[in-house]
Parts: C-alpha cells; sequence; structure tokens
C-alpha cells in the first residue's frame, strides 16, 4: 500500500475523531456563546474512563457508553452549577472552563499516572480488511464509519426531530425562543451535556490510535478550535468539512515537513479569517 | 497620601536588595517584576480593551526564541533586542489583524489567540532546527546597558525594576490619555464609539500592537532572567498563568496586574516548595475567584473594605433602616 493512501486512510480517521470533538464544541458556542475550554479535557476524560472500564473487565463498546454518560454527567454538573450562573461573561466562562481544564488534567495526572495508557483495539476490528488489491486497518475504517453515522444521526437530530428545531432556534435567537415558550435553560443543559457525551466517546474511540496520556487535552482542544474557526460555529456541516480539512493537513503536514505540522494548520485559518471570517459555513453576525 | 504612599512604595521596591535576605529573595522580586511588564501589557488588552487574549505567551516566546537565537549567533544584545521587539511587533500585527477580524463576525477573540498561541508553541516545540525542540535555547551572557554588569542578582534586579517602572509609567500614561479614554470606549460601547466617528477596529490594534511590544519586553526579560527558553514558556499554561495574574489582581486597574504578579510569582515559588500540584491550584484559583471576587482581589477587597468600613462608620444608618422582611409585622 502506498504511503499516500495511508495517510490519506490516517486523515479520514483523524478527521472523523475531530467532527465528534468540535460537532460538541461548534454547537454549545453555537446556542450558548460559551467557549468551553474543558472540551479536550472531556476528550482526555473520556478515553481514561474507559481504559479503567476494560481493566475491570467491561467491554470495549459498553465501556465507550458508559465512559461517554459519564463525561456527559460531568458536563451536565459543571453547566448547571457553574456555567449557568455566568451566562454573557465571557471572560468568566474563559476563566473557569481553563480552571477546570487544569484541574482535570493534574487529577488526570494523579489517578493515571504521567505513562501513556494505551485502549485495546475491540477485537472485532483487529487486522486488516481488503479492499480491491489495497489493505486497510479496519479499526480506522471503523472510526470513520461511525463518525459518518454520528453526522447523519446528529443531522436528524437537529433538522428533523422538535428538540433540533427547538436548539437551531435557540442558536438564531434565545430570546425570542424564550418568548416562544421553549425553555431555552432546559436546552443549554442537553446541549452541554450532548456535546460532553461526544468528546468522551470520541476519546474512547481514539484511544486504540492515539492512546490516551497527559497534555492530550491541550493537543486536541486547539484542533478542535481550528475546526471551528475553518468551518465556522454553530453549524454541523462546517464542523464535519473543517474536520477533514484539518485531518488531511495535520497528517500529510507532519509527512512532508514533518516539523512545520502546526504551521500547516495556521496558513488555511489565516485564508480563511481573511477571506470569509465567519467560517466556511458560519452565517455572518448580524 | 497618595504621593506618599507611592513614594514609599518606590522605596520599598528599590531597596528591596538590601533588605529581603538572600539571592533566592531577590530573585523572585525580578520575577515578579519581570511578570508584572507582562501582565501590564496584557492588561492593555483585557483590562481597557476587553478583549481575552489566551496567546500572549506566544509573542513573548517569539521575542526570548528570537533574541536567543540571535545572541548564539554571535549578534550583539542591542541587535539582539532590536530585533526580537521587531519581530513580536510584526508577529502581534498579524495575530491582531486574524483575531480582531475573526471576533467581528462571532468566533471568539479567546479562541483565535487561543489557536495562534497554541501553534507558536507547536513551532517552538516542533520545528527543532530554529528551537532546538523540547530542549530549548541557553543563552550565555546577560546585557551590560551603560557599562554597568547584570549578572549580580541584585544588579538584575535593578534594571527589571526601571523597565517595570517604564512599562508602570507609560502605561498610566497611555489610560490617561485620549487614547486610552477611546479604547475603554471601545469595551464599553463599541457600536456608540463607531457611530461616534471613532475607528473602533484601529483602536484595537494598536492596543494589540502595544501589548505586545510589552509582551515582547517581557519576553526579553524572561531570557535575560533565566538565560534559557524553552517550549514551557510558550505553553497554554504560561498564557493562563498571566491571565490570571491580571484577573486577580482586578482587570482595568493600573495596580492590579502587578498584584496579582506578586501573588502568582509568590504562590508559584513558595507554594510548590509545599504543594506538588500546583496546577490543580491555579485551576482552583481561577474557578474561586470567577465564583466568588468576580472584579478582581483588588476592586473585590476594596469592595469589602467599603462594606466593613461602612459598617462600623453608620451603624445607625443600618439600623434605621429595615432589611427587607425584617420591617415589624402587621
Amino acid at each position: 500500500m502506498s504511503l499516500w493512501l495511508v495517510l490519506a486512510v490516517n486523515s479520514v480517521t483523524l478527521g472523523g475523531l475531530l467532527f465528534l470533538l468540535s460537532a460538541g464544541f461548534s454547537l454549545i458556542f453555537g446556542l450558548m456563546r460559551i467557549p468551553n475550554l474543558t472540551h479536550g479535557s472531556f476528550f482526555m476524560l473520556g478515553g481514561y474512563f474507559a481504559a479503567s472500564l476494560i481493566e475491570w473487565g467491561l467491554g470495549f463498546w459498553p465501556a465507550a457508553m458508559v465512559s461517554g454518560l459519564l463525561v456527559a454527567a460531568l458536563g451536565g454538573l459543571v453547566e448547571r452549577l457553574i456555567l449557568r450562573r455566568l451566562a454573557g461573561a465571557e471572560l468568566a466562562q474563559v476563566l473557569v472552563t481553563l480552571g477546570l481544564s487544569f484541574m482535570i488534567a493534574d487529577v488526570c495526572l494523579k489517578v493515571w499516572t504521567g505513562d501513556p495508557v494505551r485502549i485495546g483495539t475491540p477485537p472485532a476490528l483487529q487486522g486488516v480488511t481488503s479492499v480491491g488489491s489495497f489493505a486497510f486497518p479496519t479499526y480506522r475504517l471503523a472510526i470513520s464509519l461511525v463518525a459518518v453515522a454520528f453526522a447523519v444521526a446528529l443531522w436528524a437530530l437537529l433538522d428533523r426531530t422538535r428538540l433540533g428545531a427547538m436548539i437551531r432556534a435557540g442558536v438564531d435567537d434565545p430570546d425570542m425562543a424564550r418568548v416562544a415558550g421553549i425553555r431555552v435553560s432546559r436546552l443549554f443543559t442537553i446541549v452541554f451535556c450532548l456535546g460532553a457525551w461526544l468528546a468522551g466517546f470520541a476519546g474512547v474511540i481514539g484511544g486504540p490510535i492515539l492512546s490516551v496520556y497527559p497534555g492530550l487535552d491541550q493537543e486536541m482542544l486547539p484542533l478542535a478550535l481550528v475546526v471551528v474557526i475553518l468551518g465556522g460555529s454553530g453549524s454541523l456541516l462546517g464542523s464535519l468539512v473543517g474536520s477533514f480539512i484539518v485531518g488531511f493537513l495535520y497528517n500529510f503536514g507532519q509527512a512532508m515537513f514533518p516539523e512545520l505540522a502546526y504551521v500547516v494548520l495556521f496558513l488555511p485559518m489565516l485564508i480563511v479569517l481573511v477571506v470569509r471570517p465567519q467560517g466556511l459555513f458560519g452565517r455572518p453576525a448580524v | 497620601m497618595k504621593r506618599l504612599a507611592l513614594a514609599a512604595a518606590l522605596v520599598v521596591l528599590t531597596t528591596l536588595p538590601f533588605w529581603a535576605g538572600g539571592t533566592f529573595y531577590i530573585n523572585i522580586g525580578s520575577q515578579i517584576l519581570l511578570y508584572a511588564v507582562f501582565a501590564l501589557g496584557i492588561n492593555i488588552l483585557v483590562g481597557y480593551a476587553g478583549l481575552v487574549t489566551l496567546g500572549h505567551a506566544g509573542l513573548l516566546g517569539i521575542a526570548a526564541y528570537t533574541a536567543a537565537r540571535l545572541l548564539n549567533g554571535g549578534h550583539g544584545h542591542p541587535a539582539a533586542v532590536t530585533a526580537a521587539l521587531a519581530l513580536t511587533l510584526a508577529a502581534a500585527a498579524l495575530f491582531a489583524t486574524l483575531a480582531l477580524r475573526g471576533s467581528g463576525s462571532g468566533i471568539g477573540f479567546v479562541m483565535i489567540t487561543l489557536a495562534i498561541g497554541q501553534i507558536v508553541w507547536g513551532v517552538a516545540y516542533r520545528w527543532i532546527s530554529i528551537t532546538n525542540g523540547d530542549n530549548g535555547i541557553s543563552v550565555s551572557s546577560r546585557p551590560s546597558p551603560l557599562g554597568l554588569s547584570l549578572t549580580a542578582p541584585a544588579h538584575f534586579y535593578w534594571a527589571t525594576l526601571v523597565v517595570f517602572l517604564g512599562a508602570l509609567g507609560s502605561i498610566a500614561m497611555l489610560v490617561a490619555s485620549p487614547f486610552g479614554a477611546s479604547l475603554r470606549g471601545t469595551r464599553d460601547q463599541p457600536r456608540r464609539m463607531a457611530a461616534l466617528g471613532y475607528h473602533v477596529w484601529m483602536i484595537r490594534f494598536l492596543a494589540f500592537l502595544l501589548s505586545g511590544l510589552w509582551s515582547g519586553v517581557a519576553g526579553l526579560l524572561f531570557l535575560y532572567y533565566n538565560q534559557f527558553v524553552s517550549p514551557q514558556a510558550v505553553a497554554l499554561t504560561a498564557s493562563a498563568e498571566a491571565l490570571l495574574m491580571v484577573i486577580a489582581g482586578g482587570s482595568g486597574t493600573l495596580l492590579g496586574p502587578v498584584v496579582g504578579a506578586g501573588l502568582v510569582v509568590v504562590m508559584k515559588n513558595v507554594a510548590s516548595a509545599y504543594i506538588e500540584r500546583w496546577n490543580f491550584v491555579l485551576g482552583a484559583i481561577f474557578v474561586a475567584i470567577v465564583v466568588f471576587m468576580p472584579e478582581g482581589l483588588v476592586p473585590g477587597a476594596a469592595r469589602l473594605w467599603r462594606r466593613a468600613t461602612a459598617r462600623t462608620a453608620a451603624p445607625t444608618v443600618a439600623a434605621a433602616v429595615p432589611a427587607p422582611g425584617e420591617g415589624p409585622a402587621q
């Protein structure tokens, strides 16, 4: 298999993970205007929780579900107990979410030590799948499929259900949505939990590829930020496209200019901000 | 009264090397002052322009790395310092353009500065042929301005003090100037400022440049103090610590960042001798400040002080006006 094909598969896989991570971030920012800097920590926590659950004998997928739920519960607590009081105060939100991310990172360091924790690939997805004359690692294909499935499910949720319509109304005009009788504050909690759940789940299924280690949170968060800057906030399609752009640039950049992989990320950000500051699929601010 | 306090503070600061009792404490003094310069610079944006940045450690790092590279390349201190500040200003101009462009359309200023800061960190960490990666770059000598060697801790402290006073004085003048007033205007009422004919974008851009310049100066002090720079100086934690200094002391006040810098540096040096988990403490302080003293320590303490003194000074008034719910029963 040629090097380029390997890179392409890896890019699609990373893009899938980034989509799960950034879709939640983008929804939270789009609806609540909260730059949730704990999002990388949710990703890392998901991975750590699953690693421990698997060690205690749970299967991979049940562990992924449970860790996602644990992270979602934590996200719900953060939203209900702290962020709720800080509506509209961007500086306070930034400080609190950043402070929490430091606390989470430090607790993780204490509990799971500084050594990388590896999550085993689920047995059914080990090995390679042959397509024509090419052999692809099955697990990476599976991640891409999971990401696509989630993209479709999220789209259906937002576009085809009553809850989705309420969320869209909240993103467009929270005050008007309130007047129309939508309990926006409950939407906030739901969306925050959903975003946290997606991030935690992404951390688990990313575990077999990336493993889980201290600093993973601060590595994933900027990638998610770049995705949202590229794709536009509050847009699912933007997250999807942005994720794959970042996935490809990051992997190809690392292969071709190993020292400059981060600078390669900077360039599309620069172009998008200059040409279309609201992001590729974002709507301009009113 | 105010002048007396200022003069007293100046005397205390100047004589610090004589009474501090040892190199360790003099060095902590230098650290506080150099971080105070950094925090003062960030406060121009965070406090007076209302733009929260999490990428300024990147600017500090650009100055430190540029100077370190040039010094090790055999250039003199004046050339290295000039080039470092010039490059930092250029970088600040680029970052400001991007961050202001995005934030005008809904994507947060803070998110863009964070992403840019992390990219600078990635460059420092990964571009090994330029930055020597995780190992960092060492610098062998400190400069000798006007023939005075800064090798001794006390001498370096005084040099830092001079720079710090320069920063404090110039920022005090800036805040009191018409530009300072228009900057606060763009923070509080950007639309009205635009309607009044002020160029909001340009005002913010200039504020970013100024704060970038002082971050660069802090970067040079950082480099000369440690005689070493590594990606740690550029990491998100560094930006966050600096932001904590500004917020802890009280953003948008002149002396707040200085108090905050003292607090954070002392905590870091003293507390970390007893507490292993500095990052946890840092995070907990962030959360605690936001929850209990959202306006910062200096204004927050002032508020508590006013409340306490008001209570002791005017008990009769307080007693005469019944609190809601405490009125006489019908």
